[in-house]
């Protein structure tokens, strides 16, 4: 399991994701980059779909990424990835190449949740061997902040946005983490900025399997979310300890919780520290949508608690 | 005219970058509003504030904190909040005060 030493040692080796990108001050998707590329120890290449995280590190001429890496376009960083594999093994079939490469695709929430959902689905299924980060702020950040399908209920986006007729986005966020178990891949799992030893260990499980792997990654955005530039980690730990956002993985349909809240701290507490839910503390009906919220993270929680429960392989082992 | 055209073979391949380049052409640290200082006599050596830099601006070596690169930092306070031991204060960033 690699510990922070580990990375930090790695990294000293050869900086992988450099500085001087353009993204905002406080911005949590370098960290989740650095850490997953630090966490893989063979070389990688890198397919990014279009996004904050492709237009602020890309700026023609520069560059912020010292491994291969290719852009085509918002819907298909699945696919890219999944063809520069299957080169990969043409020319390891052909004997020019002997090297062990991984292969990471980086996309936001929408490039994953809604536009790049079925070049995503394609490689799932025909079982290419990469690695598929998804780095989830829960909108599109990068044009202004308009509702995805990652959206919670009732933020405000500029595509959804509070007022008379709706308070907020109207509409649950879907499940892709559970989408893609439903493919039958060896490993999904969860995390969160704030646990990043715990994801550059998910990322080490993730490698050492053969065939698809997705990570879903909570990355706070302080632009979007309305939040102090310096509250990245609180955000994400919050959206953790209320369990509006529980880190567990699934390797071989097996599931694991791999963080378990001790306390129990309601999900409002993660809500008013965010300017895109501040007018649920304003209007008369934010009580009852808070309600309603909070019922849907516990019942969320406690399906999750299930699944653990029967599908853990825990009886293969007493059995 | 025709004759001292480049042929397709000869032409630069667009779009392509050598790599890396980003760090020399843009200087993130003229961003900064607040800018972080560092004290080496209450620093842990916990590698937080490097796990968690947005910017690549925490300095290491030997796997320690050497200090903060000013070239880089964008002054987000990151850094500040998830030190254990408060090892690190922002202060605003004021004329004279600029790295180098």
């Amino acid at each position: 399991m690699p510990n922070i030493k580990t990375l930090a040692q790695r990294e000293e080796a050869q900086v992988r994701f450099t500085g001087g990108h353009s993204l905002c001050a406080g911005c949590a998707e370098p960290m989740v980059v650095r850490t997953v590329l630090n966490a893989i120890p063979d070389p990688v290449v890198v397919a990014n779909a279009t996004g904050c995280l492709e237009v602020a590190t890309s700026r023609y001429p520069g560059t912020a990424w010292n491994v291969p890496w290719i852009h085509v376009a918002f819907e298909n960083a699945a696919a890219v990835i999944a063809g520069v594999e299957a080169a990969y093994k043409a020319l390891v079939r052909a004997g020019k190449l002997d090297r062990r490469i991984r292969f990471v695709a980086f996309a936001g929430d929408g490039g994953t949740y809604d536009i790049g959902l079925q070049a995503l689905s394609g490689a799932l299924e025909r079982g290419h061997d990469f690695l598929y980060v998804c780095i989830n702020n829960e909108a599109y950040m990068n044009t202004g902040v308009q509702r995805s399908s990652a959206t919670p209920r009732c933020a405000s986006a500029t595509t959804a946005p509070v007022g008379k007729a709706i308070p907020g986005k109207p509409q649950d966020r879907k499940d892709i983490t559970e989408i893609v178990v439903a493919h039958y891949v060896p490993y999904v799992a969860q995390a969160a900025v704030s646990n990043l030893i715990d994801l550059a260990n998910k990322v080490e499980r993730a490698v050492n399997y053969e065939g698809p792997k997705f990570l879903n990654v909570l990355t706070t955005c302080p632009l979007g979310w309305r939040t102090p530039r310096d509250s990245a980690i609180q955000q994400a730990k919050l959206a953790v300890e209320t369990r509006y956002w529980p880190l567990y993985e699934v390797a071989e349909g097996r599931y694991k919780i791999t963080y378990k809240p001790k306390k129990e701290v309601p999900v409002e507490e993660w809500l008013k520290t965010q300017g895109r839910f501040r007018h649920l503390f304003r209007s008369p009906d934010g009580e009852a949508l808070i309600a309603e919220f909070q019922a849907a993270v516990d019942r969320y929680w406690d399906e999750l608690l299930r699944k653990e429960q029967c599908l853990s392989g825990g009886e293969e082992k007493t059995g | 005219m025709a004759a001292s055209l480049k042929s397709w073979k000869e032409l630069p391949i667009g779009g392509v970058v050598p790599g890396g380049a980003t760090p020399e052409l843009n200087k993130t640290g003229s961003w900064r509003a607040e800018r972080p200082i560092w004290d080496q006599e209450k620093c842990i050596q916990c590698l937080q504030c490097w796990l968690h830099c947005p910017d690549d601006s925490i300095r290491i070596n030997g796997q320690k904190v050497t200090g903060v690169d000013y070239d880089y930092c964008k002054g987000c306070g990151v850094c500040a909040t998830v030190c254990p031991v408060d090892a690190i204060g922002m202060v605003p960033e004021r004329e004279g005060t600029c790295a180098k």
